[in-house]
């Protein structure tokens, strides 16, 4: 089934073009500029996420830790070896997987909620980690100074770069999720999640196939981090290992469907797009968590296989056109 | 030719011997029928065979080639492939995408496209092909039986392990599964059934083992094996010993 036109891919592709360029087109460009970020970074990162949670099986609670170390890594480069963003970014997504590799040989032996509660174990722990480490700035982090977005002709001209950064690895993430999906290591992965033993019974090489699920998974929320770090201007433990974002990346993949490729895309926007009109709504500012979390329970209990997934199971026709 | 030799195979879970120092061989080509009473430790065998446990003590040779305590996915690279008794589909993918899992990573190691066509020749070989298309999770048990054997069949395998295939099957069923067991074999792959079925086994078998309580109590062919006095006990109990017991009760 060899078609020039995939459907499968280009819509989600479409979705994040069409977003990426919006604040180009309305009046406000720079507040719609910085909505649009966090638009499609969650989308980027919901779609890391998605290969290792949602193709293979494996619910990483605490994958923000890949995000952290990558962001620490890449800050690091950049204040204090003078880096710049283009090798800093590369070296936070190689010390992302790097880790992803190295943990993964350990907790990816572990399944199900034991898995899923060592992710939390290792993401408290490198936040731990990263507080008593001194040249990572301890409990306070670490601080760019201003002068240095002057290296990118000024601070406007760092923000923009880094928002079609940004753009460029969310819609990589979506190519390389969509060529996982629709290849033979994906389909081995699927197996995996449905039934690891049955899979390994019939040849795939599960412990090779789950480490590579992980590191992919790992490598661009290193480098997302590295970007939203560098755009932020410090970083901070707190922010760099703050569980609940883990949290609200699986309710954008559970709510967009698991296992899909348009699914993160079309669940970190909607996400995203709910939260900021909750948090600037009167009534309902302080109960933002509070609607995630009641969200998150109606999909696991209605609609466990999110829009995408329900909407796939309607008809053969959908799943043509909806990966 | 030899393609399996099983020599003192010993599996023992804490105090429990579930097999006990278990030794046969098979030829290409050949039907062995692995019969036994429940709990005789038939399942334990088959998964010291493909690697799933590794024996306690003993070997496992496959074509000449020492795979004992292998890990599960490179016996199925080298050839062996097996269905479960209790089913195990994958109940998210299609009933192609299942079998084309058994292509891609079996013994010929296929791409997606041959993968692809070879699932659907096994599907239409143990005619599930229409129900290509549907969720494997939505399939009948009969269905998901002849499933299992169009996903080890996809792997191409020299030798396949069958798992009472024939269990909950009703007799129409069981008459369509035998013609495909022995149409398989006709294609030259060689086979080990476990079944509890005993007018299919005895008709389909070359020869025929017997394990109780994790012992080969008996081999040969199918004849040979029904008439064994031990055999007879394992089932159904010693034929004399309710007499004996009259007897007892009279004296």
């Amino acid at each position: 089934m060899k078609r020039i036109f995939k459907p499968g891919l280009l819509i989600p592709v479409a979705i994040i073009v069409v977003l990426a360029i919006w604040p180009l087109l309305s009046g406000n460009s720079a507040s719609s500029r910085e909505a649009m970020f966090t638009l499609i970074m969650s989308m980027a990162l919901a779609s890391s996420l998605n290969i290792i949670l949602g193709y293979t099986g494996y619910v990483s609670f605490g994958h923000i830790v890949f995000f952290g170390i990558g962001g620490y890594a890449g800050f690091w480069a950049i204040t204090e070896l003078g880096w710049h963003i283009l090798p800093a970014a590369l070296l936070g997504g190689f010390m992302a997987a790097l880790i992803a590799w190295l943990l993964g040989l350990a907790v990816l032996r572990l399944r199900g909620a034991y898995f899923a509660l060592a992710t939390i174990g290792i993401l408290e722990a490198m936040k731990a980690l990263v507080i008593n480490l001194d040249f990572l700035g301890g409990p306070v982090g670490l601080e760019m100074h201003f002068s240095e977005y002057k290296r990118y002709g000024g601070p406007m001209e760092s923000l923009w770069m880094v928002y079609w950064s940004m753009v460029f690895l969310a819609i990589l993430v979506t190519v390389v999720s969509y060529y996982i999906k629709t290849s033979k290591f994906g389909l081995g992965l699927m197996a995996i999640r449905e039934d690891e033993d049955a899979a390994e019974v019939m040849g795939v090489i599960t412990p090779r196939a789950k480490t590579w699920a992980y590191v992919l998974s790992a490598v661009f929320p290193g480098i997302i981090g590295v970007l939203f770090f560098f755009k932020n201007g410090n970083i901070e433990p707190g922010d760099a290992f703050r569980l609940h974002f883990s949290i609200e990346w699986i309710v954008m993949i559970m709510l967009g469907g698991a296992g899909t490729v348009l699914g993160p895309v079309l669940g970190g926007g909607i996400y995203q797009w709910l939260r900021k009109t909750l948090l600037t709504s009167p009534i309902f500012k302080d109960y933002q968590l509070v609607v995630a979390g009641v969200m998150l329970l109606v999909i696991v209990l209605f609609v466990p296989t999110g829009i995408i997934g329900w909407l796939r199971a309607r008809s053969a026709k959908l799943r043509r056109v909806f990966e | 030719m030899k393609i399996l030799e099983v020599k003192n195979v010993t599996k023992r879970f804490g105090g429990l011997t579930a097999v006990n120092n278990v030794t046969f061989d098979l030829e290409e080509g050949e039907i062995l029928g692995l019969i036994g009473p429940n709990g005789a430790g038939k399942t334990t065998l088959f998964n010291c065979i493909n690697g799933v446990y590794k024996p306690t003590e003993g070997q496992i040779i496959f074509k000449g080639k020492d795979i004992t305590g292998l890990p599960t996915y490179r016996s199925a690279h080298l050839g062996l492939s097996r269905t479960h008794q209790i089913v195990r589909p994958l109940n998210e993918l299609t009933v192609l995408e299942n079998a084309m899992v058994g292509a891609c990573y079996g013994r010929e190691n296929m791409n997606l496209g041959d993968a692809r066509k070879t699932a659907m020749e096994m599907l239409e070989f143990v005619g599930l092909a229409e129900k290509s298309d549907v969720l494997a999770g939505a399939l009948n048990v009969a269905q998901k039986k002849r499933l299992e054997m169009a996903r080890a069949l996809s792997a191409k395998p020299y030798l396949l392990l069958l798992d009472e295939v024939l269990a909950g099957l009703n007799t129409a069923e069981v008459t369509h599964m035998l013609d495909t067991i022995r149409k398989i074999r006709e294609q030259g792959v060689t086979i080990i059934m476990i079944e509890h079925i005993m007018h299919a086994v005895m008709s389909l078998s070359d020869r025929l083992i017997v394990l109780n309580y994790g012992s080969l109590i008996a081999e040969g062919s199918p004849e040979e094996v029904s008439q064994n006095p031990e055999v007879i006990e394992a089932y159904l109990g010693d034929p004399d010993l309710a007499a004996r017991l009259l007897e007892e009760e009279k004296a």
